[in-house]
């Protein structure tokens, strides 16, 4: 949240190890939303309501600027969930060190129709022309994801709608829902109460089941006091992401200081946990996004904070680049293990590019990923970015499109691909076949190839790849661990193995300092 | 003589009764023991490791886990004491291999155990990740071997902690 001129994050961090557990709010704060202090736990278990744990919830600012929390409390050893509210102990201290949890908590219980131990994170507060409050909290009724409604006047006392805000069948429990409208203008952000005539809605939840997230774009309908899909979303577990790689629990939030919202998301470990035990640590969370409507209305775009950009230093460009087949160009002169890349592919025809297989499950995009790898020749494409690769490619995480024909259009395909990322052992197939800890990872990139280019940023971070294709349209991030390509063993080349020639029209990279404050404690 | 003969028919009928309707409670039971094990990869290793446990008559799913569980926490503490006597005694060229595999198993005993004591109520997808993890270290340990020349002395115990925690998998799986 923002808050009198400070960014403020809270998150699930266990003080006592590097597995999840022992769960408080940590709490850190930033000026920027590059350099964090962290301060003392906000909120940590210590009464009846929340004795067992302090699980997820959301922040909202009340009218008279006045924050609250509402957070997901455990209350016995079955986990057994109750909603509760915190709200600061001193207004004046700007860092909001110290949370009250008063004794009139909890405010919500779970009734009979509720699951209540799948009853939890309920959303920032949103008014509804009719005064009243509303929030939104993540359930289940056995296999039908749940997103129960409440209203307050008061904002204390909560009555549970008859109908829930949004539902779906067969998607499993939802946890993270995330409601919040968007401006039709594509740019503006928006305070989560907002509704309007150039206001559409966005839906997300997070997905017990698959450990993946998806959302939909909608109205929200005042009479009805429901979220409603616009007609064309898929809704459940074929639509559209956020993220398509390693992104879970996201949640945003209005930015009322430069009018945008903000998309925070966690990327956890995925290597095993003896290696989290070891170094001491687990989970990270990814660079924060804007995210605004897409011009289609279709979807909706992200792109990293433009403070990233202070962390910006030398910068090497070139333009004009061609790529024949099963050529590769290595960039030189930058600190491959820690730069931001901004590159545009552009090629002189469509008519190579492969045909789509009638037969793939275009929901999969994985399988197509993990069937036909950067090494697998095509025709328009694949061509990308080999990121933290070793010298003699032993080790590499290629980025990468490849585009096919499909009956009368084109599709095209991203993968962040981390099957090849490691040389190290410990990689070992799981039950269904799948390396879970090296997934190839993919999502299409809606993108209309009339320009023949398309775009592709990639924030790379030594143990962490973050990109988006096509201005923000499709982002996948992955985690991974070479044991060669470290640091100053790092390179980055740009590569195609396709069939049709690639020119490379721009490409810009910046090697990345790290802030000067990394979450340290705030010294007084 | 009548009343005595339909106070006996009536006894006996009684009691076939309260017989019959213990059994079919019991097969209830049994029903989502069975169930269970079927979604596992090793429906006998489930059954076994449950059916040890007396408090599995009347488990409920996510007990029924936990039994496993326990089960994966007494071996690991077992496997850990005998590669610890190892590395007091055993040869130099088995050392690197059983500094690997105590690592291991530690993040086994002090991650993926309590994580999934934790959150099999409730949040079982953390659950379902440590034990998968917990196979995929057993695993790793057993491989520590094949790299040095000395056979490895835990191949059998590596080899069922894989197994059951697979299981472990399977059934906490159910819960999501």
């Amino acid at each position: 949240m923002y808050f009198n001129g400070i960014y403020h994050l809270f998150y699930q961090y266990n003080p006592k190890g590097a597995v999840w557990g022992n769960i408080v709010w940590a709490h850190s704060v930033s000026k920027d939303l590059i350099n964090w202090h962290a301060l003392e736990a906000a909120i940590f278990p210590s009464k009846p309501f929340d004795q067992f744990g302090c699980w997820s919830g959301s922040a909202t600012i009340l009218p008279g600027n006045k924050p609250i929390i509402l957070y997901t409390g455990i209350v016995d050893a079955n986990n057994t969930q109750v909603q509760n509210f915190a709200v600061p102990a001193n207004l004046s201290d700007p860092f909001l060190r110290h949370w009250i949890k008063p004794n009139s908590n909890p405010l919500i219980v779970a009734d009979d129709f509720v699951n209540k131990t799948s009853f939890r994170d309920p959303t920032t507060a949103w008014m509804a022309p009719d005064g009243h409050w509303r929030i939104t909290i993540g359930g289940r009724r056995k296999r039908r994801g749940m997103s129960f409604l409440y209203r307050s006047r008061d904002f204390f006392r909560w009555t549970k709608a008859k109908h829930p805000l949004h539902s779906m069948a067969a998607t499993g429990n939802w946890e993270c829902p995330d409601f919040f409208p968007v401006s039709t203008d594509g740019v503006t952000g928006l305070d989560t109460s907002v509704i309007g005539p150039k206001v559409k809605h966005v839906f997300k939840v997070s997905l017990d089941l698959t450990r993946y997230e998806y959302y939909t774009i909608g109205t929200y309908d005042l009479e009805s006091d429901r979220y409603v899909p616009d007609k064309d979303m898929i809704d459940g577990w074929n639509g559209l992401r956020f993220d398509y790689g390693n992104f879970y629990a996201s949640k945003s939030f209005f930015d009322p200081s430069k009018n945008r919202r903000i998309l925070w998301g966690w990327a956890n470990e995925s290597d095993s946990t003896d290696k989290d035990v070891e170094k001491g640590w687990a989970g990270i969370q990814l660079i924060p996004r804007t995210v605004v409507l897409d011009p289609t209305g279709k979807q909706l775009l992200q792109w990293p904070i433009e403070e990233l950009e202070s962390l910006r230093r030398e910068n090497m460009e070139m333009s004009n680049l061609e790529l024949k087949q099963g050529e590769k160009v290595e960039i030189e002169q930058i600190t491959a293990a820690q730069a931001d890349v901004e590159v545009t592919f552009t090629f002189a025809s469509l008519d190579k590019a492969e045909p789509f297989d009638e037969k793939w499950d275009r929901y999969d995009a994985e399988k197509i990923c993990r069937e036909k790898k950067s090494t697998v020749g095509g025709g328009l494409g694949p061509f990308g970015l080999a990121t933290l690769a070793s010298k003699k490619l032993e080790e590499f995480t290629p980025v990468f499109f490849r585009i096919f024909k499909d009956k009368d259009k084109h599709l095209v395909l991203m993968c962040s691909d981390a099957s090849m990322s490691s040389i190290e052992e410990d990689k070992t197939k799981m039950v269904d076949g799948k390396d879970a800890y090296r997934p190839s990872f993919g999502g299409f990139v809606n993108v209309d190839l009339k320009d023949m280019k398309i775009s592709l940023r990639s924030l790379i971070d030594n143990s962490v790849v973050e990109s988006f294709a096509a201005g923000g349209k499709t982002v996948i991030t992955s985690r991974v661990y070479p044991v060669m390509a470290l640091y100053g063993d790092a390179h980055l080349y740009a590569f195609n193995n396709g069939t049709e020639t690639i020119q490379i029209e721009s490409f810009n990279a910046w090697n990345m300092d790290t802030p000067e404050h990394m979450n340290h404690e705030l010294k007084d | 003589m009548k009343i005595g003969i339909s106070f006996a028919v009536a006894v006996l009928a009684a009691a076939m009764m309260v017989e019959n309707s213990a059994a079919r409670g019991r097969r209830k039971d049994e029903q989502l023991i069975e169930t269970t094990c079927t979604n596992t990869p090793d429906y006998e290793l489930c059954i076994k490791v449950i059916r040890e446990d007396p408090s599995c008559a009347t488990a409920p799913l996510q007990d029924l886990a936990l039994i496993v569980v326990a089960e994966i926490k007494r071996k690991t503490e077992e496997i850990i004491v005998g590669i610890e006597k190892l590395q007091k005694t055993g040869p130099e060229e088995m050392q690197p291999a059983l500094t690997k595999c105590r690592s291991y198993y530690n993040a086994v005993m002090v991650g993926n155990i309590p994580v999934a004591e934790q959150t099999t109520w409730g949040n079982p997808k953390f659950a379902e990740n440590a034990m998968a993890d917990t196979k995929n270290e057993a695993v790793m340990c057993e491989k520590a071997f094949g790299k040095i020349p000395t056979p490895s002395p835990f191949t059998k115990e590596n080899k069922y902690i894989a197994d059951v925690a697979a299981v472990a998998r399977g059934i906490i799986r159910n819960l999501l």
